[in-house]
């Protein structure tokens, strides 16, 4: 044991010889730990439970299951194929929503006139909620794919619109006064005041859309979808494929939290002025 | 010495809440081409409207305003404006935000570097141009407005109450740097403030306003106090300093039975 430490010695020593680094990398891994004990206990729960018979695992099948159910559908490429038409679907509806909400609420913060127009009919479409509309959207736009992008503009424009209005409109006057006492026109201080100190509560908006655009597609592929990770979770559970639905599931938590991850990176990098 | 700025016969009203209020009246002022006036006053007097009228920003209900003989329509570039609250712009770094009043002047981009810079330089920032505000001390985000303002280099400098939100230290700091940039500028100075000693120390002459609606109840002149070390305990400064404070005080205290006064009803 003695010899043992003493032919270590020299390797480990650096190590141990800062007593405040290896403090701080105890530090990170605790917190690895305690970030992930919550994980770690749903996946247990979820693979003993259906084992003891706590559940029916016809309906809840062990973790384990659902895993190799869902490294089956990865391999057979079918996954891949759901997940990409779900995807496009997202983009498409984000980005549409992205190119229409920010010059239209650019323009209900700055004109007032305009705001007074649009607020009464904003504030009601605002409060319908997205999946109240399918319904009418799918009888307009039939099953294909355009109702089912339109419902996701919808829901995406609104985080957008909204937080571009309130940009706009919280802008520090005393910025507005100084630019002004520069003799600024309109334009440019449009453009070189109004426009980057909005930007931050402009992606806080784009971000919230990133996320509704994956929660309400899924919504939108239940309904007379041929694809997607929606329809694959829906065809699998009339199927009884139980384990198959999970992976869907699965899949799509996976998804939306990396959506929601880079759309925290890309804010972040925006607003890196922005402290507090 | 001609007059760089004549007010009027200004007066300013204003309507709030159904009531119509007078900011300013009759105010009638020649500020000198270089001289350093103070505008010294109770709060709520009118100086800040007075200096947007000034600036441009606002415009009077009565009377006019003369720079250089020209009567004010609107903002210029003639006149350069320091805020109390910096007005930093925040996503610009200290160079950035010094380069954006040479951008309204239309100077090319090169030229607006090396200006920038130079002004940075000026008061006292050399080094910190890569700064955001928000990594700046309240005196720093000060220094880089004035140098803002500075570098289009306006004919007048027209600064609210500047240095009112910085601790005693920092202020003190400040007003001999700006005394000194003003030596070295040769600009005219239009200095708003309510601090009674730094209306001394800085100004050539201290105009005093009444309260509302604001006048102007006199102007002193304080010649230059010898240069000492410790110029405020000096008892020169000491008059000067009783002489406007004695006749601020009515004002003051006018100011608050009537807001006294209107809080009862």
């Amino acid at each position: 044991m003695s010899s043992s430490t003493l032919v270590k010695a020299p390797v480990v020593a650096p190590v141990v010889a800062d007593p405040a680094k290896r403090w701080h990398v105890a530090r990170i891994f605790g917190n690895v730990v305690t970030r992930s004990i919550a994980i770690v206990a749903l996946a247990l729960v979820w693979e003993i439970f259906p084992r003891l018979g706590l559940v029916d695992a016809t309906f809840l099948p062990p973790l384990s299951e659902v895993l190799v159910a869902w490294w089956d559908l990865v391999k057979s490429g079918e996954l891949w194929e759901h997940a990409q038409a779900s995807l496009t679907r997202s983009l498409v509806g984000f980005a549409l929503a992205i190119v229409i909400s920010i010059p239209l609420g650019l323009l209900i913060g700055w004109y007032k006139p305009v705001a007074n127009l649009l607020t009464p009919l904003l504030e009601i479409f605002r409060n319908t909620a997205a999946l109240a509309i399918l319904p009418v959207f799918v009888l307009i736009l039939g099953l294909g794919e355009t109702s089912k992008i339109a419902i996701i503009l919808y829901a995406c424009a609104w985080p957008i619109l909204l937080n571009t209005v309130s940009g706009v409109r919280t802008v520090d006057p005393l910025l507005i006064k100084s630019a002004r006492s520069l003799g600024l026109g309109p334009v440019s201080l449009f453009q070189k005041v109004v426009l980057p100190a909005a930007v931050p509560t402009i992606f806080t908006g784009i971000r919230l859309a990133g996320a509704y655009s994956i929660l309400i597609l899924i919504a939108a592929e239940m309904v007379g979808a041929k694809a997607g990770l929606g329809y694959l979770i829906n065809y699998a559970q009339y199927n009884f494929a139980v384990p198959d639905m999970y992976a869907g599931i699965i899949t799509i938590s996976g998804i939306g939290l990396i959506v929601n991850q880079l759309l925290i990176l890309t804010e972040r990098r925006f607003s890196t002025w922005r402290t507090s | 010495m001609t007059a760089k700025i004549v007010f009027e016969n200004i007066g300013k009203v204003f309507q709030a809440r159904g009531t119509t209020v007078t900011a300013l009246q009759e105010i009638n002022l020649d500020v000198k081409d270089g001289e350093f006036l103070v505008i010294v006053g109770p709060s709520g007097c009118g100086k800040s409207t007075l200096l947007d009228l000034l600036g441009g920003l606002a415009e009077p209900s009565s009377g006019r305003i003369l720079v250089d003989g020209k009567p004010v329509t609107g903002p210029g570039l003639d006149r350069g404006v320091v805020f109390q609250q910096y007005a930093l712009l925040p996503w610009r770094t200290a160079q950035g935000n010094v380069e954006f009043g040479l951008e309204a002047k239309h100077v090319p981009r090169r030229e607006r570097a090396a200006k920038a810079r130079e002004y940075l330089d000026l008061v006292g920032l050399a080094g910190f141009h890569d700064r955001y505000p928000h990594e700046l001390s309240g005196g720093m985000k000060q220094r880089v407005a004035i140098a803002r303002s500075l570098a289009f280099d306006p004919d007048v400098l027209l600064m609210d109450e500047p240095f009112a939100a910085l601790d005693a230290q920092t202020r003190d700091g400040l007003q001999d740097e700006l005394l000194r940039i003003w030596e070295k500028t040769g600009k005219t100075v239009v200095f708003i403030t309510h601090g009674i000693e730094e209306a001394v120390y800085l100004g050539q002459r201290v105009a005093v306003m009444t309260s509302r609606p604001g006048r102007i109840k006199q102007v002193v002149d304080v010649p230059l106090l010898s240069q000492s070390e410790d110029v405020r305990s000096d008892p020169q400064f000491a008059h000067y300093r009783h002489e406007i404070w004695t006749l601020l005080r009515d004002e003051v205290n006018k100011a608050r039975n009537e807001e006294l006064e209107a809080n009862r009803v």
